[in-house]
C-alpha cells in the first residue's frame, strides 16, 4: 500500500519527466524542496507524530526526498545540455564568408629583390650603403677613370643638368664616396636608383643597380668568382650554372660579364636568352689601380673587387616578368601580384 | 661590327664549328651579339649564260631565253627582267629548284610558251631585300656550278659587339689575329706587293696640327675609272659585312677599313686647289659633309683642308664638293693616323657616328697606313685601272704614340688572379699576342703591340692572361672574408619596418620616376622652386619632382582609369629640393589613399577614406619609434585649407605633411573622389627612442571624465596641450572620447569628452587629492581655451 510520502514522490517524478525546460524545472524544484516546499510540509507534520514514529517516517520523507533531488539534478543536467546544444546550433555561422577589416597590401617586387641582395650579402657582413642621385661628373665618372671623351660614355646616356652634375649612370659612384671617407677592410653593397637617357621596349630611363665591392689585403678574381657564384646560387635557390666573360669596364681590370644558365629555358635556348641558353646577368672585375689611385688607396697593399647588377633584370628573371615598363606603370593589378 | 666567317677563315681555319667559333671568341671577350646565314635557304640553281633570246610571240615585255646550264641542250627559259641579253651570266633556277620561301621551280607555260626554269635576281634569292633585274654574274663564272658554291653562300655574318678597348678587333684581320692566338695557329695575311710608281704628280701636304694627326698619307691616282664594276667577291664580303657596293673607289676605301681597320678617303683630284692641310678649324668655318649636313666647326675641330677651305672632316666624314663620282677620273687617297683624343667626342658632339670615327677615337695601328695605303692602291688599279703616284709620307714621329715597356711581376699575377702560372705559358701568351716580352728577375718587361691601346699598366697584362687562359678555368674561392660584428642601433628605425607597417594598413608600394612632367610639377607645387633636366628625354619626365606626391597621383590616376575605386599608395625616394642655389636630396616616405576605407565587404557599411584614417596610419608610423609628434593646422599649396596639418616634431622641426588633395586639384588632374596625401622626411620620421623601464606602480589608477564646452575654434590639440602645460606628474593619460554639437549645445559652441587617468607610484590617490588636480586642470582650461565644465 502506498503512503503518502511515496505519491508525493511519485508525483513530484511524473512532472519532473514532462519539464522541458530550467524555468519550469526550477519552479518545481522550489514546489517540493523550497522553504515552503510540500517535502519540508511533510517534515513539518513530523512534529505531531509519536516520538518512536518520527524517526521511521523521518526516514522515508528523508529518502524520498534523496530520491527526488538525484532524479532533479539529473534532469538539470539533462535540460542544460538541451539548452547548450541548442544555443550552439542557434550560434552556427558560415565560416566560408569572407574575413573582414583591412587586407593587407604589398612591396614593389624591386623592393622585394633589393631586400633579398641586402639579406644575402648581410649575412656574409657587407655593409649597405646609400648615395645621392644627383651626383657630380667628378665621382660618376672621373674618379671611376672615365675622363671626358672616353668612348665609354657613350655607353652610359647620361642625363646632365649642368656642365658638372648628371643622374648617376650608376651606382659605382658610391664606392668611390666609401673609399674616400672609409678605410679597408671594406665590404659594402650599394643599392639604388639609376638613370640613362634611352626608352624602349628593353629600357626604360630610370632602373635600380646594386653595386657591390669588397677591399682588404690579398683579394683576388678568384674571390670574385666565389661571391659571385654563392650570390647567384643564393639568389635563384638553385645550383645554376654560371660564367664569366671577359669584358670591359674603365673602373675594373681584369673585368668580367657573368652569364647564368637560362633560367626560363634551362640552357636549351629560348627567346628570353636569345637562343644562346645564356643570361648576362652582371658586370664585375677587380677594381682598377686608377681608381684606387683617385681616393688615395695604395694598390700595391691592398687589392679588391667590385660588381653591378640590374634588380629590374634580376627581378624579371625570378618572377617570370616579360615586360621592364610594367615596374613603373604602378598598375594594382600588376603591383598585387608580389604581395 | 659584323663579318664574313668565311672571310675571317681565310686567316685561320681552325678546326671548330660555326658555333664553337662564336662560342670561342665570346669567351675570349668579343662578344658575339647574332649569327646569320648570308642567304636564305635555296636549292638547285646553278650558273647559267643566255645563248639564244627572242621575244615572246604574245607578250611585250617577255622574253624568250635558250639558256646554257652546263647540259647537253639548252634550257628554254621565260625572262621578263630588263637586263636580261646574249652572253649575260646568270643564277639559273633549274626546274626542281626551291627556291627561299619554300617556293619550287617546275616546268610552266608563259602566255602559252614553255619554260623550264627561272632566271633568278639577287632578290630572289633572298641575298638582299631589293633588287632590280637579274643578278648579273661575271663574265668568267663556270657555267653549270651550283650558286652556292660559287658565291661560296654556306657562310655566315658573324656581328660582334666590340668593347671600347678592342679597338684592335675592328677589322677581319683583328679578329683573325685573336682566333689564332686562342687555337694557337699561325695566321695567314695575304702578301700583296706595293704598286708601281708610274707618274711623276704629287699634292704637297702640310700638316699644321701634328699631336692631332702624328701621320698623314696620301698619293694621286689618275686615270681611273670610276664607272667600272665592283667585283663580285668584294660586293659579296662588303655586303656581308652590312655595307652596300656604292661605286668602285669608295668600295674599296670601304673595303680595307674592313679587312686592316684602317679608314681611308678619297678626294676627287680635279676639286682640289692647292695642297692639302691639316689644321684646326677657324671658329664658324663651314663645310657640308657627303651627307649632305652643313657642318658648322669650332677651333677643336681638325679639318683637312686645300688652299681654299676645308675639304673633310677630319677622321669623322669628307666632304660633298671633293667627293668622287661617276666621272672621277684622278683621286687623291688619304691614309693618316688621327690621334684618338683629337676625335674622340667629336663626331657625338655633332651628332655623327661613321665607322671611320669609331675606329680613330678607339685608336687604329698606327704603323698600318703604309700597308693600308698600298693595298687599297693596289685594289684600285685592280678595279679602276689608273697610275700611281709616289706617296707624300708626313709623319711626326715623336707625336705619334709611345709604347712604353710595362713591368709585369709574377707575385702579383698569383696574387690578382688567385692563382700561379708557368713562366713560359705567360711569355707564350703575350708573345702571341703581339708584345715583346723580356724576363725580369721577378717576372717579365712588356712592350705591347702598335694595335693595342688598351695595354699600358700590370692590371691590363693581368687580364690578358686571364682572358687566354680563360676565365672560368680560373679558381673560385669560398668567401673567407674578415668581418666585424654590426651594430644594431636603438635610434634609427629600419625604414623597411614602416614599409611593412604600410604594407599592413594595407597599401601597395610604387616605385614612380624621380623626374616628373613640368605642368604636373608647377601645378601641385606652384611655388616649389625646381631643377630641370638638360636633356630630358621627353616632356613628361623633364623636372625633378620636389615631392612624391606628383608620382603618386599620376599612378594614383593610371589605376582610376582602369577601374579601380580604391587605391592605397605609398613611396620611398629622394625628392629635389632648390634652396639657395643648392640641390638638397632629401629622402622622404609618401602615401596617398581614395575611395574606401576598407575593401568592399560583407556585414559592414561602406565608407569613404576620411582625414582621420589616414592620420591613423600616420600616428601609426610615430608610435614605432616613440616620437612625439604634433599636428598644426596649417597652409599648403596642394592640399585642402581646412583639412591640412602640418607635422612637427618635438624640436619643432617639420616632418612631412598630411591632409586632402585641394578640391580644385582633385577636379583639375580628374579624379572623381577626395584623394588624401602624406609626406614625411625620413630622416626625421625614422629617429626613434630606445625605451628605458619605468617601475610598475602598485596603486590602482582613477579616471575622471570631464565634459568641456568649448569654442568651435578651439582645438583638441589646444585642450590637450593646456593638460600638458601644467605638468602634473600624476597625469597618466589625457585622451578626447567624444566630440558633440547639437541639442543643448550653444551654436559655435561644441561638447567636449575628455577622460584624465591619474595614478601615484607611492600610495592609492584620495578624493581630496584628484579634486585638487582636476580643479587645477579646469582653471587652466579655462584660462587658455576659455573651456568650462558643462552642466
Amino acid at each position: 500500500m502506498s503512503t503518502p510520502t511515496d505519491d508525493i514522490l511519485k508525483q513530484a517524478v511524473d512532472e519532473l519527466a514532462t519539464t522541458t525546460d530550467l524555468t519550469s524545472l526550477d519552479a518545481i524544484r522550489v514546489h517540493y524542496l523550497g522553504k515552503k516546499g510540500v517535502f519540508t510540509a511533510q517534515m513539518k507534520e513530523l512534529g505531531r507524530l509519536e516520538p518512536e514514529q518520527r524517526k521511521a517516517a523521518g526516514q522515508v520523507i528523508n529518502q524520498a526526498k534523496d530520491a527526488f533531488q538525484e532524479k532533479l539534478d539529473a534532469k538539470k543536467i539533462e535540460l542544460e545540455h538541451a539548452a547548450l546544444a541548442a544555443r550552439l546550433a542557434n550560434e552556427r555561422i558560415d565560416v566560408t564568408l569572407a574575413g573582414r577589416g583591412q587586407k593587407v597590401g604589398g612591396l614593389h617586387p624591386v623592393t622585394t629583390t633589393l631586400r633579398r641582395i641586402n639579406k644575402i650579402f648581410a649575412s656574409v657582413g657587407f655593409q649597405v650603403v646609400e648615395g645621392p642621385e644627383i651626383e657630380d661628373d667628378y665621382h660618376n665618372f672621373e674618379a671611376l677613370n672615365i675622363p671626358a671623351h672616353h668612348p665609354a660614355r657613350a655607353m652610359h646616356d647620361t642625363f646632365y643638368f649642368d656642365a658638372h652634375r648628371v643622374l648617376r649612370t650608376h651606382t659605382s659612384p658610391v664606392q668611390i664616396r666609401v673609399m674616400e671617407s672609409q678605410t679597408p677592410p671594406l665590404k659594402v653593397i650599394a643599392p639604388g636608383r639609376v638613370y640613362r637617357c634611352d626608352s624602349d621596349i628593353t629600357h626604360t630611363p630610370m632602373f635600380h643597380q646594386v653595386e657591390g665591392f669588397l677591399v682588404d689585403t690579398d683579394v683576388s678574381f678568384a674571390d670574385l668568382k666565389g661571391v659571385v657564384y654563392e650570390f647567384l646560387r643564393a639568389f635563384f635557390e638553385k645550383d645554376i650554372q654560371v660564367r664569366f666573360r671577359p669584358s670591359y669596364f674603365p673602373f675594373t681590370e681584369p673585368s668580367a660579364e657573368v652569364d647564368i644558365e637560362c633560367v626560363i629555358c634551362g640552357g636549351e635556348g629560348c627567346r628570353v636568352c636569345s637562343h644562346t641558353g645564356w643570361l648576362e646577368v652582371m658586370g664585375c672585375g677587380m677594381i682598377h689601380p686608377e681608381v684606387f689611385k683617385s681616393v688615395n688607396i695604395d694598390s700595391e697593399k691592398y687589392s679588391g673587387f667590385a660588381f653591378g647588377m640590374g634588380v629590374e633584370r634580376l627581378a624579371m628573371l625570378r618572377y617570370g616578368i616579360n615586360d621592364l615598363r610594367l615596374f613603373f606603370e604602378n598598375d594594382l593589378k600588376f603591383l598585387q601580384q608580389f604581395n | 661590327m659584323k663579318i664574313s666567317e668565311t672571310w675571317l677563315r681565310t686567316y685561320v681555319n681552325p678546326a671548330l664549328s660555326t658555333e664553337e667559333l662564336v662560342a670561342q671568341i665570346t669567351m675570349a671577350g668579343l662578344e658575339v651579339d647574332a649569327v646569320e646565314s648570308v642567304a636564305a635557304e635555296f636549292s638547285g640553281v646553278v650558273v647559267g649564260e643566255v645563248v639564244e633570246m627572242e621575244k615572246h610571240p604574245d607578250a611585250d615585255k617577255l622574253n624568250v631565253c635558250r639558256v646554257n646550264v652546263g647540259e647537253a641542250e639548252l634550257l628554254q627559259i621565260v625572262c621578263g627582267a630588263a637586263n636580261v641579253r646574249v652572253g649575260l651570266k646568270i643564277p639559273a633556277a633549274l626546274c626542281g629548284a626551291i627556291l627561299p620561301g619554300d617556293f619550287k621551280i617546275k616546268p610552266s607555260k608563259l602566255r602559252g610558251v614553255e619554260s623550264f626554269g627561272m632566271l633568278c635576281s639577287a632578290k630572289e634569292l633572298g641575298l638582299v631585300a631589293e633588287a632590280e633585274g637579274l643578278m648579273e654574274l661575271p663574265a668568267d663564272a663556270p657555267i653549270g656550278t651550283d650558286i652556292r658554291a660559287y658565291l661560296q653562300l654556306n657562310d655566315h655574318s658573324i656581328e660582334v659587339d666590340l668593347t671600347p678597348n678592342r679597338a684592335d678587333c675592328l677589322s677581319v684581320e683583328g679578329v683573325a689575329r685573336e682566333v689564332a692566338v686562342l687555337n694557337k695557329m699561325p695566321l695567314n695575311i695575304p702578301a700583296f706587293e706595293p704598286v708601281a710608281i708610274t707618274h711623276l704628280a704629287k699634292l704637297s701636304v702640310s700638316v699644321e696640327a701634328t699631336a692631332a694627326c702624328p701621320r698623314y698619307l696620301g698619293r694621286v691616282i689618275s686615270g681611273v675609272n670610276n664607272q667600272a664594276e665592283t667585283p663580285l667577291w668584294m660586293a659579296e664580303r662588303l655586303r656581308r659585312s652590312g655595307l652596300r657596293s656604292l661605286s668602285p673607289l669608295v668600295d674599296v676605301t670601304n673595303y680595307v677599313l674592313l679587312e686592316l681597320g684602317q679608314p681611308l678617303h678619297v678626294f676627287d683630284a680635279a676639286k682640289l686647289s692647292g695642297g692639302i692641310t691639316v689644321r684646326y678649324a677657324v671658329n664658324g668655318e663651314t663645310l657640308e659633309l657627303l651627307n649632305a649636313q652643313t657642318m658648322t666647326f669650332d677651333e677643336k675641330c681638325l679639318v683637312i683642308s686645300d688652299d681654299e677651305s676645308a675639304l673633310a672632316f677630319a677622321g669623322v666624314m669628307g666632304g660633298s664638293y671633293s667627293a668622287v663620282h661617276e666621272d672621277t677620273t684622278s683621286v687623291f687617297l688619304e691614309c693618316a693616323f688621327f690621334a684618338p683624343l683629337s676625335i674622340a667626342g667629336k663626331a657625338r658632339q655633332f651628332g655623327l657616328h661613321t665607322d671611320s670615327s669609331h675606329r680613330f677615337e678607339r685608336g687604329v695601328d698606327f704603323e698600318l697606313q703604309n700597308r693600308a695605303i698600298e693595298r687599297a692602291s693596289q685594289l684600285i688599279l685592280e678595279i679602276c685601272g689608273g697610275q700611281a703616284g709616289d706617296i707624300t709620307d708626313v709623319t711626326t714621329t715623336s707625336e705619334l704614340p709611345k709604347r712604353e715597356p710595362i713591368s709585369f711581376r709574377e707575385t702579383k699575377l698569383t696574387k690578382i688572379l688567385g692563382m700561379s702560372f708557368a713562366p713560359e705559358n705567360v711569355c707564350g701568351i703575350l708573345e702571341s699576342l703581339g708584345m715583346k716580352v723580356v724576363a725580369q728577375p721577378d717576372g717579365w718587361l712588356v712592350t705591347p703591340p702598335s694595335f693595342r691601346f688598351d695595354i699600358a699598366i700590370e692590371a691590363d697584362l693581368i687580364e690578358e692572361i686571364a682572358r687566354i687562359h680563360g676565365y672560368n678555368n680560373l679558381p673560385n674561392n669560398q668567401i673567407l672574408v674578415r668581418s666585424s660584428l654590426n651594430q644594431a642601433t636603438e635610434t634609427v628605425l629600419d625604414l623597411d619596418r614602416v614599409k611593412d607597417l604600410l604594407v599592413d594598413c594595407g597599401y601597395q608600394e610604387a616605385i614612380t620616376y624621380s623626374f616628373v612632367d613640368e605642368n604636373l610639377q608647377k601645378t601641385i607645387a606652384p611655388s616649389a622652386e625646381f631643377i630641370r633636366l638638360k636633356n630630358p628625354i621627353s616632356a613628361d619626365l623633364a623636372v625633378m619632382r620636389t615631392t612624391l606626391w606628383g608620382g603618386l597621383l599620376t599612378a594614383a590616376l593610371h589605376n582610376t582609369n582602369r577601374q579601380q575605386t580604391r587605391v592605397r599608395l605609398f613611396e620611398s625616394g629622394l625628392r629635389f629640393v632648390q634652396k639657395d642655389g643648392e640641390t638638397l636630396q632629401e629622402k622622404m616616405l609618401a602615401g596617398l589613399a581614395l575611395g574606401n576605407v576598407a575593401a568592399e565587404q560583407w556585414g559592414e557599411t561602406e565608407r569613404a577614406v576620411d582625414f582621420y584614417d589616414v592620420k591613423a596610419d600616420v600616428e601609426a608610423m610615430f608610435a614605432l619609434t616613440g616620437c612625439t609628434v604634433q599636428y598644426v593646422s596649417d597652409l599648403n599649396e596642394t592640399l585642402h585649407p581646412g583639412q591640412s596639418a602640418k607635422i612637427l616634431n618635438e624640436n619643432g622641426e617639420l616632418v612631412g605633411w598630411l591632409g586632402m588633395l585641394h578640391p580644385t586639384l582633385e577636379q583639375q588632374l580628374g579624379f572623381e573622389t577626395p584623394v588624401f596625401l602624406f609626406e614625411l622626411a625620413q630622416d626625421l620620421l625614422l629617429q626613434k627612442q630606445h625605451s628605458s623601464f619605468k617601475s610598475l606602480s602598485k596603486f590602482p589608477s582613477v579616471r575622471r571624465d570631464l565634459a568641456l564646452l568649448v569654442k568651435e575654434e578651439t582645438t583638441a590639440g589646444d585642450i590637450i596641450a593646456a593638460i600638458q602645460s601644467c605638468s602634473e606628474p600624476l597625469l597618466q593619460d589625457a585622451v578626447i572620447f567624444d566630440v558633440y554639437r547639437g541639442k543643448g549645445v550653444e551654436d559655435g559652441f561644441k561638447s567636449v569628452a575628455l577622460s584624465l587617468v591619474l595614478q601615484n607610484q607611492a600610495q592609492t590617490l584620495t578624493d581630496i587629492e584628484i579634486d585638487a588636480i582636476v580643479s587645477t586642470f579646469l582653471d587652466t582650461l579655462t584660462q587658455k581655451t576659455g573651456a568650462k565644465l558643462r552642466d
